[in-house]
């Protein structure tokens, strides 16, 4: 198995908050991982690092054998590979579906118009929602904008993809119409990393289970073990507070 | 049947609210009337003629700032279009700058240069909160102070300082000269051209070209070329010393000056918070969603941070430029010949119809601001967003 993403004793802190304790983690091409962890656990700091959204401070980050520093090169070569979708959707408001999705690959890629409004269709086509391209993101609801989301960021091609609490500002009716193109993603094979309270969704697609508490990785074990022989006491309340409610 | 028709008429939500609206329209026409009437029957006991004749009667004065011919000898109405020729003039000069020192100034605002910052952040607190006629006797009186004529600073060759005024060689037209313009105007035409050329072959093959700079290029340097091809058709008339004054060029006179920096400097302090605000209101997650996208950050400014800022920026900005125009009024204290100035002083004084010239002025102020507005809010709805987002 490839190895794409590697953290090595990764620290971070905002001032003197101590975000990110010495967190080793390894990806492989391929695998899915899920991460879960109460709230202000880092989490979310851990995989915005990964493509530089934050800077971590102590310790190594290697995406695809590039070390992410302050080089800008770097920084923007392991951005072109690594997709990522946000909790609150963040569509830019002003250009409409379409143009959300072909804007990347036109100015980045420096793609045909034609071309890149092709994929962007042929992607919408994948989150099921042709017909909205010349919508605007105003126009649609929390789910189809999530769907938008992912679309914008297949479209650039990524190999791996983050999701930072994807399905956490939507109603619980759009929740399944995202998690089911996040299932299907995965079964294509997409290497995945992926932050949410969805056990549900994390039993039928995780590799592997990540569970962080105050900046560290706690426990991480495959889904079988992590929901039914969780090592740790910490792990065992969390589980017991979001499963049985 | 009667009760049952007046209590609809009263209880009814859009019968009393049509009702109330009848009762304050036809009481505001009937205050106006009889404010009419009752002015009309004072100005006439008095014997003070009123109407609008005197618009034809010679003015019998100057004004030193025109853009058109005017000497005394032209009528009230000749002077009214020269005043409002002036107050438009710096309206649109005093936006214009005040725009481009706004921007900077507000892009500075949230540079990460501690000192750019922090200057720009004084400016910003001292110019705003200091009255706007203050700073304009200011700068007027600064400039009045330049050396007089025979001590004039001599900038460049031609070009004077001195506190009459900013003297400068004058371009005399030689035959010729017009295909020059012609070429600035085509080469402007072609530039256009060349963009939507560009932009249709970016779209054909995702290459993007410098347009920017090519049709800069060509812009400046084709009437360059052709003025040189066509034998340097241009001369400068200068500016020389002759007894108590300068003879020859053109002078831009210290009390547009005057105006011109008072009015700009101040309200591009309110610019610069305005466009500050717009771009911070552009959330994070926009910039981070584009940088995920491995956008850089010129384009990241260009094609997702600006356009989302105007949106915020553009209404607040219109209420800057009907503010300066309106500011513009307070040229009667520097004796800058404006609208008021000229027409809504002098000659008010001269023929005493306060009534007519006042309304005059007036309706003229509020024409301008609803152009400047109507424009505004047209170029408003272009850049706001559909749907609730």
């Amino acid at each position: 198995m490839e190895q794409v993403i590697q953290l090595e004793k990764v620290n971070k802190w905002y001032d003197d908050f101590h975000v990110l304790k010495d967190i080793d983690l390894s990806v492989q091409r391929g695998q899915k991982i899920v991460v879960c962890g109460p709230s202000g656990s880092g989490k979310s700091t851990m995989i915005r690092c990964i493509n530089r959204l934050e800077a971590h401070q102590k310790g190594h980050i290697v995406v695809h054998n590039t070390e992410l520093t302050n080089d800008l090169k770097n920084i923007d070569m392991i951005r072109k590979n690594v997709g990522m979708v946000f909790q609150q959707f963040n569509l830019f408001p002003h250009l409409s579906v379409i143009d959300n999705i072909s804007l990347a690959p036109i100015w980045v890629k420096k793609m045909p118009k034609k071309e890149a409004e092709d994929i962007a269709m042929s992607y919408l086509e994948k989150v099921k929602i042709p017909e909205q391209a010349q919508k605007f993101p105003g126009q649609l609801s929390g789910g189809q904008q999530q769907r938008v989301a992912i679309a914008r960021s297949l479209a650039m091609n990524p190999d791996i993809m983050l999701f930072d609490e994807p399905t956490s500002a939507l109603d619980p009716e759009m929740i399944k119409e995202v998690l089911d193109v996040m299932i299907q993603l995965a079964e294509e094979g997409m290497t995945m990393l992926v932050v949410t309270h969805e056990m549900g969704f994390a039993k039928t697609v995780a590799d592997q289970m990540i569970f962080m508490d105050e900046g560290k990785i706690v426990e991480q074990a495959t889904p079988d073990e992590f929901f039914n022989n969780p090592k740790s006491d910490r792990t065992k309340l969390f589980l017991s507070q979001i499963l049985n409610h | 049947m009667q009760t049952n028709f007046l209590r609809k008429i009263i209880f009814d939500e859009k019968s009393r609210s049509l009702l109330i609206q009848t009762l304050v329209i036809g009481l505001f026409a009937l205050f106006i009337y009889l404010i009419a009437q009752q002015t009309a029957y004072n100005l006439e006991k008095r014997g003070i003629s009123s109407g609008f004749d005197f618009l034809n009667l010679s003015a019998g004065y100057d004004i030193s700032i025109r853009l058109i011919p005017f000497t005394s000898e032209d009528t009230h109405f000749r002077a009214y279009f020269v005043g409002l020729l002036n107050t438009l003039m710096i309206a649109v000069c005093g936006c214009f700058l005040a725009t481009i020192i706004g921007f900077l100034v507000g892009v500075i605002r949230l540079s990460s240069n501690w000192l750019f910052r922090n200057i720009a952040y004084v400016y910003v607190e001292f110019t705003r909160n200091v009255p706007v006629l203050l700073q304009i006797i200011l700068y007027y009186s600064i400039l009045l102070h330049l050396p007089k004529i025979k001590q004039a600073i001599e900038i460049f060759d031609g070009f004077f300082l001195t506190n009459r005024g900013f003297f400068s060689p004058s371009p005399i037209f030689k035959e010729g000269f017009s295909l020059v313009l012609w070429s600035f105007l085509i080469a402007i035409i072609a530039s256009i051209l060349i963009k939507k050329i560009l932009k249709k072959k970016q779209e054909q093959t995702g290459q993007q070209y410098p347009i920017f700079l090519i049709n800069s290029a060509l812009i400046i340097f084709t009437p360059i070329l052709v003025y040189y091809i066509m034998g340097r058709p241009l001369e400068f008339d200068a500016p020389v010393l002759k007894g108590f004054n300068f003879k020859g060029g053109m002078v831009i006179r210290p009390e547009f000056l005057g105006m011109l920096f008072g009015l700009s400097i101040y309200t591009a302090a309110f610019i610069s918070e305005t466009v500050r605000s717009g771009i911070i209101a552009v959330s994070k997650g926009q910039r981070e969603a584009s940088q995920a996208l491995g956008l850089k950050n010129n384009l990241v400014m260009r094609l997702i941070v600006i356009p989302q800022a105007l949106r915020v920026i553009i209404p607040p900005l219109t209420s800057q430029y009907l503010n300066l125009t309106k500011n513009s009024s307070l040229g009667i204290a520097i004796g800058y010949a404006d609208l008021v100035h000229g027409f809504g002083g002098i000659s008010l004084n001269q023929t005493g119809r306060a009534i007519e010239i006042m309304l005059m002025v007036m309706l003229t102020y509020l024409t301008i601001s609803l152009t400047i507005s109507l424009f505004m809010n047209i170029y408003n709805k272009s850049v706001q967003f559909k749907g609730n987002a």
